[in-house]
């Protein structure tokens, strides 16, 4: 085997050894179900409960995927402006810093005092807690702009507008692409926070009822659901990053 | 009138700590077609020059001109070049060096439509610094000195009358950079643009300049002109003749001095 092929095959290796290693403890410990279940009992419990469990990451899905597309919208918007110029940055950072130390927890509350129980606050939790790194990102790409670089363009004669469209935008391309993979994953813990705390599907709610069920090993399996979801969604924002940026990483340009 | 004429132009800098007067009272002229470098010791306003005669800041009291008229916003005819080559790492070669034709009038409006022309113009102006060929690479594949190469191509494709050059070979190592001398002087035989380059390698200005301004040091000032006779074309020989080791000494003894003051 080669090490190319080692290298892909290790976390899949780790991964089974990890459930090898908490389905020995369990029954080493004789661990009591309603504990800790053993993962064989959890991947049959996730069978039986396949439809609930599908229907629910779709909901859950949706949300997420809602939210964080409104967070890109929004948080791309924002972070041009706020790039903009050095004084807009410098004015409005702290602001954002500020807004963001706001634990979103706090925020559901609000939310479904104005909108409801359901998916409503879920989304707007799922955009709320993941715009940031995209503003964020985007701002830093712009505003890090080399000065030589804006006088070449200058003494040119180029307009702030023509500056941002030829140079600015493109250079804070890896860092939005960056800032995907970490926002798509803060949307998804929106979403699920929500949903555990204000609505009637989705994998948050679907937890919530199980446990308030004892129905420990689906608690589980919600869980493993969740980490399924939370991977691929992670995956396919990294895999999109290095297609669309894949000169940063060479040329060494190192996006947050 | 000179080309390019500063008279009784400062520059002073608002920061935290109060004013930082960088450039104070420079007189220069500059003819038309005419080389010349300025040196002087490091922090002593020579970048701040650059911005002020491309207009890319006010001056603070003075003025600037250029061509004739009073400069009072970025001149939009003016190449420059940096001691880093800032290149954009997505665009290629060729694409760099287009950059500015998608600015610049008239160009910006026919680029798209006659693509092909311009792309045989960026690969001729490749050509003549030796990286002919290398128009579809991307900067990162390219060494230090290449990149160097690129950026001057860059600075000279829409043929600008002013070529403005803050120390672009400083960073290179000494072969590169008088490669890079003879590739400027080349250009500048062929295009006879007027140009500014700062610089503090002596060896440098001497080798490339019709005139050398020297400068105090902060608040700068331009203490001396000189002008280097030696006849063109100029190779690399003629920096260990007798006349050229003369000036030399004589910039490093005027520089020596400024910055013990
Ligand atoms: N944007 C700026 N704001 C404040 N001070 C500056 C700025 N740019 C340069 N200076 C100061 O002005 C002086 C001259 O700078 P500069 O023109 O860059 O010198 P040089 O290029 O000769 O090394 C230095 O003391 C520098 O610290
Ligand atoms: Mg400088």
């Amino acid at each position: 085997m080669s090490a190319v092929n080692t290298e892909r095959l290790a976390p899949w290796i780790i991964t089974i050894a990890l459930f090898l290693l908490w389905e020995a403890a369990c029954i080493l410990f004789d661990m009591p179900a309603y504990v800790l279940p053993r993962p064989t009992l959890v991947l049959a419990e996730m069978w039986n409960f396949k439809g609930a469990i599908l229907l629910n990451s779709l909901q859950t899905l949706w949300t997420t995927v809602a939210g964080f597309a409104i967070a890109v919208v929004f948080g791309l918007a924002l972070g041009i402006f706020i790039g903009w110029s050095k004084a807009i940055y410098s004015g409005l950072y702290p602001v954002m810093i500020g807004f963001n130390s706001i634990p979103k927890v706090a925020v559901v509350p609000i939310l479904v005092l104005w909108f409801g129980v359901g998916t409503v606050p879920a989304i707007l939790t799922a955009f709320l807690i993941s715009f940031f790194p995209i503003v964020v990102n985007v701002a830093t790409g712009l505003a890090t702009l080399e000065p030589e670089m804006e006088d070449v363009l200058r003494a040119l004669g180029a307009s702030k507008l023509e500056i941002m469209l030829k140079v600015g935008i493109p250079r804070s391309m890896p860092y939005f692409f960056g800032s995907l993979k970490v926002a798509i994953t803060l949307a998804f813990v929106g979403a699920i926070i929500s949903e555990t705390i204000a609505a009637n599907s989705g994998l948050g709610h679907l937890m919530l009822q199980a446990q308030a069920n004892f129905e420990v090993p689906l608690v589980f399996g919600c869980l493993i659901a969740l980490a399924i979801l939370g991977i691929a969604m992670y995956a396919i924002f990294a895999l999109l990053e290095q297609r669309m940026t894949g000169w940063a990483f060479r040329s060494g340009i190192n996006a947050g | 009138m000179a080309f390019v004429e500063l008279s009784g132009t400062s520059l002073a800098y608002r920061t935290r700590d109060g004013e930082v007067l960088a450039l104070d009272a420079a007189d220069m002229a500059v003819e038309k077609g005419e080389f010349t470098a300025v040196v002087g010791p490091s922090g002593c306003g020579k970048s701040t020059l650059m911005k002020l005669v491309t207009g890319l800041r006010p001056p603070t009291a003075g003025t600037v001109s250029v061509a004739g008229e009073r400069v009072r916003g970025p001149l939009k005819i003016a190449g420059m070049a940096f001691q880093n080559a800032t290149l954009l790492p997505w665009r290629t070669v060729r694409d760099n060096v287009l950059l500015p034709l998608e600015i610049v009038k008239p160009h910006r409006s026919r680029i798209r439509s006659h693509r092909r022309e311009y792309e045989e113009r960026a690969d001729a102006i490749l050509e003549t610094v030796g990286l002919a060929g290398f128009g579809d690479r991307f900067p990162w594949e390219l060494s230090g000195g290449m990149q160097q190469r690129v950026s001057l191509c860059r600075a000279l494709v829409h043929e600008p009358e002013l070529l403005m050059l803050d120390e672009p070979f400083a960073a290179l190592d000494a072969f590169t950079r008088e490669e890079l001398w003879c590739v400027l002087r080349d250009l500048w035989q062929e295009q006879h643009f007027t140009c500014i380059l700062v610089t503090h390698d002596l060896r440098e200005a001497v080798f490339l300049a019709d005139t050398i301004h020297v400068m105090s040091a902060r608040p700068g000032r331009i203490l001396h002109r000189h002008v280097i006779d030696i006849p063109r074309p100029r190779d690399l020989e003629i920096l260990y003749d007798r006349a050229s080791v003369d000036i030399i000494h004589t910039l490093r003894h005027q520089i020596a001095g400024v910055r013990q003051q």
